[in-house]
């Protein structure tokens, strides 16, 4: 089954299609452009390059999967409109998956911190043990992040490993990915696969693979935005006499 | 191309999820999702509240708009999107959704201009369009004066508003009035039982000295701002405030600008033709004000019914279909949604 893996939950404007068969994956293609205002205009472009460079069309098409982020709101909706009008388009199923699972997933084996650029000085983050998730995803400035997964993780690590008060994540984590760890990489004070910045598309479709072989019912693309809008209502009205 | 192309237009430039469906000069659905009631308590659109909402009404609303048309996108001749202007991150929901039809679909995309598409909406209603003509487009987001020559080519801008649109200037004195949000209807309706000629409020831009410069522009701040001193002094005196007279007195102001100026654009350009478009087109003084002052003149003044002169799916629908017919180059996948676009070009060149 040839499925179709998108991402634009960071910078990344990820295009992927992956050979889903009974018992495992193959990767077909990946096309990326890296640009943070550039998903409206690349993501599309590099869906029709991925389909044209591997010789298929979008009627080959057995399911879609989306990074649902988190990430930046406006280049995250991009992707997940995308996927769900291609969806609807060609009445196949669309499943969303957490962008950072999939990076986290990626990053292979030991305990690994994602960690992507949410702006504002801050980092959405997750961390992994072997693959799977065991905290987040969260949104917090960088320095903040080691007293969170204190709370969070370290309960389960053995006595004595806890490292008091600092932002380093050293102790918690063996090592970090994702563009946000890469920027703050001094803060985390862990080694950061610098090549692991993006969610990869095979590995989008690798944690939804079996969503895609049982055909579970289609999924509601809905981003994991972890911030409200920033909105103020009106105070009262002001006096414009003087 | 073919004569009665069936084209499928996609809306998000603000607070309304539109598509519409329409064959040549008809319209066969108009789907339409908004999110104004989670704007009324922030008192005007807070465009990621708007970018979100789009997100989750796209495909219902498509769904809808398909089944009310009766027919598939495999069927359509081609896509067409607002790609601007707008509020940039609603843009893009639409955008990028169009584009997935689109491409999976296998179908022409045309990025189209916004105010274009509220020119072209009318010929759904009142069929070809006479150029040369003047468009007035006035609604929250906007307030312009165009100059159509040819709608498949582009339109010259002749006026805007220097501050506020015209429908801002409705929500932010509904708003000091206490009357809700969005302001238009609900001063429309509140002026019904007032006096139009209580309160002489002022008329923006109209003054010799500012025709000069100004003839076409719109101004609408002071005015908001005269209306509030009005109704403050009143409350410090501790007196009533005659909320159907005030309605009524400021209505007439914005309407009486709105409509001198746009006679004079086509008289002095030679033109027998106004359009009206936008949400405070469904301005009911507006549309009598604007006949009568016609009329005059011999000019023509064309406006749609209310629900297709505010934003929707099928006005994009009409210049989508219009384009087709005329032959017009397709726009490519890597359109931008151009929050600032101008009307040098109707759609974004292929
Ligand atoms: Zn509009």
């Amino acid at each position: 089954m040839l499925v179709l893996a998108l991402d634009t939950a960071t910078p990344a404007s990820t295009a992927a299609l992956v050979e889903v068969t009974a018992d495992g994956l193959a990767g077909v293609v990946e096309r990326r452009t890296v640009d943070p205002r550039a998903h409206g205009e690349k993501l599309a472009p590099e869906i029709a390059a991925a389909l044209a460079e591997a010789g298929f069309r979008p009627r080959d098409l057995a399911a879609i999967v989306a990074g649902v982020g988190p990430g930046p709101f406006t280049g995250l909706r991009v992707g997940l409109a995308t996927a769900a009008s291609m969806g609807q388009a060609l009445g196949i199923p669309t499943y969303g998956v957490c962008s950072l699972d999939a990076l986290g997933r990626a990053a292979g084996p030991g305990r690994v911190l994602i960690a992507t650029d949410a702006r504002r000085r801050e980092v959405y983050f997750a961390t992994y043990a072997d693959g799977e998730r065991l905290t987040g995803p969260e949104v917090a400035k960088p320095a903040d992040v080691a007293g969170l997964l204190q709370g969070a993780v370290g309960a389960s690590l053995p006595a004595g490993v806890l490292v008091p008060g600092g932002a380093s994540v050293a102790g918690l984590v063996d090592r970090a990915a994702g563009e946000g760890a890469l920027k703050y990489g001094d803060v985390f004070g862990v080694p950061v696969e610098e090549h692991l910045l993006h969610p990869p598309g095979a590995a989008l479709v690798a944690i939804a693979a079996d969503r895609v072989r049982e055909g579970v019912p289609s999924e509601v693309l809905t981003p994991l935005y972890l911030r409200r809008p920033d909105a103020v209502e009106p105070a009262a009205r002001k006096p414009v006499l003087t | 191309m073919r004569d009665e192309p069936l084209v499928l237009g996609i809306e998000t430039s603000c607070d309304e999820t539109g598509v519409g469906i329409v064959r040549g000069h008809t319209l066969l659905a108009d789907a339409l999702a908004s999110s104004v009631d989670q704007h009324a308590r922030f008192g005007g659109v807070v465009p990621e509240v708007a970018s979100r909402a789009h997100l989750e009404a796209l495909v219902p609303t498509m769904q809808r708009a398909l089944d009310e048309a009766g027919v598939t996108l495999a069927d359509v001749d081609a896509i067409a999107v607002t790609s601007g202007p707008g509020l940039a991150g609603a843009l893009l929901v639409g955008v990028a959704a169009a584009k997935g039809y689109a491409l999976a679909a296998e179908k022409p995309i045309y990025g189209v201009n916004h105010l274009a598409a509220h020119v072209a909406v009318d010929t759904l209603e009142h069929g070809p369009l006479p150029e040369p003509a003047v468009a007035m487009l006035v609604s929250g987001g906007h307030s312009s004066l165009l100059l159509v020559d040819d709608l498949t080519a582009g339109a010259t801008p002749l006026g805007a508003t220097i501050d506020d649109a015209a429908g801002e200037a409705f929500d932010k004195v509904a708003r000091l009035l206490g009357l809700g949000f969005p302001g238009g209807p609900i001063i429309d309706r509140s002026a019904r039982d007032g006096d139009p000629a209580s309160i002489a409020f002022p008329r923006g831009l109209t003054a010799p000295k500012d025709l000069a410069a100004h003839r076409f522009d719109f101004s609408f701040s002071g005015l908001k701002t005269a209306v509030a001193r009005w109704v403050e002094s009143r409350e410090r005196a501790g007196e009533p405030v005659p909320v159907a007279d005030v309605s009524a007195s400021f209505q007439e102001a914005v309407c009486d600008v709105l409509t001198a100026k746009a006679i004079d654009a086509c008289r002095s350009h030679g033109v027998d033709t106004l359009v009206i478009g936008g949400g405070v087109a469904a301005n009911s003084r507006l549309r009598v004000l604007a006949e009568e002052r016609a009329a005059r003149h011999g000019i023509a003044v064309r406006v749609p019914r209310p629900q297709l002169c505010t934003d929707n799916g099928a006005m994009v629908a009409a210049l989508g279909a219009h384009l087709v017919a005329a032959g017009v180059a397709p726009s490519r996948l890597d359109l931008p949604a151009d929050s600032a676009m101008g009307l040098t070009a109707v759609s974004v060149p292929g």
